[in-house]
């Protein structure tokens, strides 16, 4: 059993889907803070089986939820200060997602106009759907 | 400032009012031939499109005004690989209204979001042509007097046919109205379009042949079949003739059925059908240029 030590102060992201950690951890950037982050893949879940933890020793404020809700908003996250879980963030799903997925359609003019942010709106809660503003194709992949 | 980038920017009440206004320019030309004086429409298309953009220019030319532009990308500064928002920001200052055909899609949204005029899409890529669903809805409503209760059929290549998915997402906002639709199976209409169509609890069926249904028609949205859309030759030879609309089936059609056409026409309605009471495709095209005065006035506040 391996033991990952208490952070004092961050976030413990808990009920990531197995293997999929450090895929989230570049959508979040965090490759880009100069902080102490633990990646634990494969942990034991009983809700799971198996799933991937990240600790991140940082300010909350640092977190982008709306990234973090799009790519899994079953992720549990909980906020840590002097060692405790204060708070329990409740992730709901971005209405509008900015330069965190690209638009994968050829004719779409995010394809040839330069520095146009790639915009992606929720379009059905329900099914989950995201469509590109400009030219409005679906985001068919899976989020991670 | 407004712009039209999709026919359902406009609510009901507004194309209601788009279309009162389209009428009566039509009944008095004379009271609108000076509307626009001094107003200059730049007309920006980076692909072909001689009927739209056409249609556009002898809308502003009747309102009294004046037109620039250019008709491919090759005569205009894209060539040297300027954006779509530099571009914009500097038509703006040239005219006071825009309309622009783009192969991409999104990009008059694009320019729209950096303008300081109005931008009306007039047609990008395989995305939305609004005006040319306004044009059709016109023509219904003028032709029709409603755009309500009444089963519309549209036949041939209902999967790629931009205008079709369109109109279809237009008539969906009125009452009682019944869609046929008939295209072979590989040109069947989007999945997303029944669904949408399911989740409002509008009626539709499908069909594979045009004589199976033409006799419950009220109106007939008619587009090409396009070879290159088949996957094999036999099967384009196999569906194409079901989708010629002749005499022969215009005889089991109801004697006010109307038949509507995008244009343009290549084999699909035979030109024996074109004197036909019935034919409106090109009263359609002359509509065409009634909503886009009306738009013109419109978005220009001089309605």
């Amino acid at each position: 059993m391996l033991n990952v030590g208490k952070i004092e102060e961050g976030f413990v992201l808990d009920h990531i889907q197995a293997g999929k950690s450090l895929s989230l951890y570049h959508h979040l950037m965090l490759d880009k803070l100069d902080c102490t982050v633990a990646i634990i893949k494969n942990a034991k879940s009983n809700k799971m089986g198996k799933k991937d933890i990240l600790k991140v020793e940082c300010d909350i404020n640092m977190l982008d939820l709306d990234v973090l809700a799009f790519i899994d908003h079953n992720i549990t996250v909980n906020v840590i200060k002097d060692g405790e879980i204060v708070d329990k963030k409740e992730l709901v799903l971005p209405k509008e997602i900015k330069n965190v997925i690209k638009c994968k359609n050829p004719r779409c003019i995010t394809s040839i106009e330069q520095e146009l942010p790639h915009i992606f709106i929720l379009t059905d809660e329900e099914k989950e759907i995201y469509r590109c503003k400009y030219c409005e194709e679906k985001y068919g992949e899976k989020r991670l | 400032m407004r712009h039209l980038m999709n026919p359902l920017d406009f609510t009901v009440e507004e194309l209601d009012k788009l279309f009162d206004l389209a009428n009566d320019i039509e009944k008095n030309p004379e009271k609108y031939s000076e509307k626009c004086k001094g107003k200059k429409i730049a007309t920006c298309f980076y692909e072909p499109s001689t009927r739209t953009r056409l249609s556009f220019e002898s809308a502003m030319i009747n309102l009294g005004g004046s037109v620039i532009g250019f008709s491919d990308a090759n005569s205009s500064s894209a060539s040297k690989g300027e954006s779509v928002s530099d571009t914009i920001r500097v038509i703006s200052c040239f005219a006071d209204i825009c309309a622009m055909r783009h192969p991409k899609e999104g990009a008059a949204m694009v320019a729209a979001s950096k303008s300081s005029i109005p931008v009306i899409n007039a047609g990008d890529g395989g995305h939305q042509h609004p005006t040319q669903t306004l044009t059709d809805m016109l023509t219904i409503r003028s032709l029709k007097g409603r755009l309500n209760h009444f089963t519309i059929g549209l036949c041939g290549d209902l999967k790629f046919g931009r205008t079709v998915h369109s109109l279809v997402n237009a008539l969906s906002r009125y009452d009682d109205i019944h869609f046929i639709f008939i295209s072979p199976e590989e040109l069947r209409i989007p999945d997303y379009i029944r669904e949408m169509l399911s989740e409002k609890g509008i009626s539709y069926q499908e069909y594979i042949k045009l004589e199976d249904c033409i006799g419950d028609l009220d109106l007939l949205y008619m587009t090409r079949v396009q070879r290159e859309r088949f996957f094999n030759e036999e099967d384009y030879v196999r569906l194409k003739d079901f989708y010629i609309l002749d005499k022969n089936k215009m005889s089991m059609a109801k004697e006010d059925m109307l038949v509507l056409h995008p244009l343009p026409r290549v084999n699909e309605i035979s030109v024996e059908v074109d004197d036909d009471p019935r034919a409106v495709y090109f009263k359609q095209v002359q509509y065409g240029v009634y909503v886009r005065m009306a738009l013109i006035l419109t978005l220009l506040e001089l309605a």
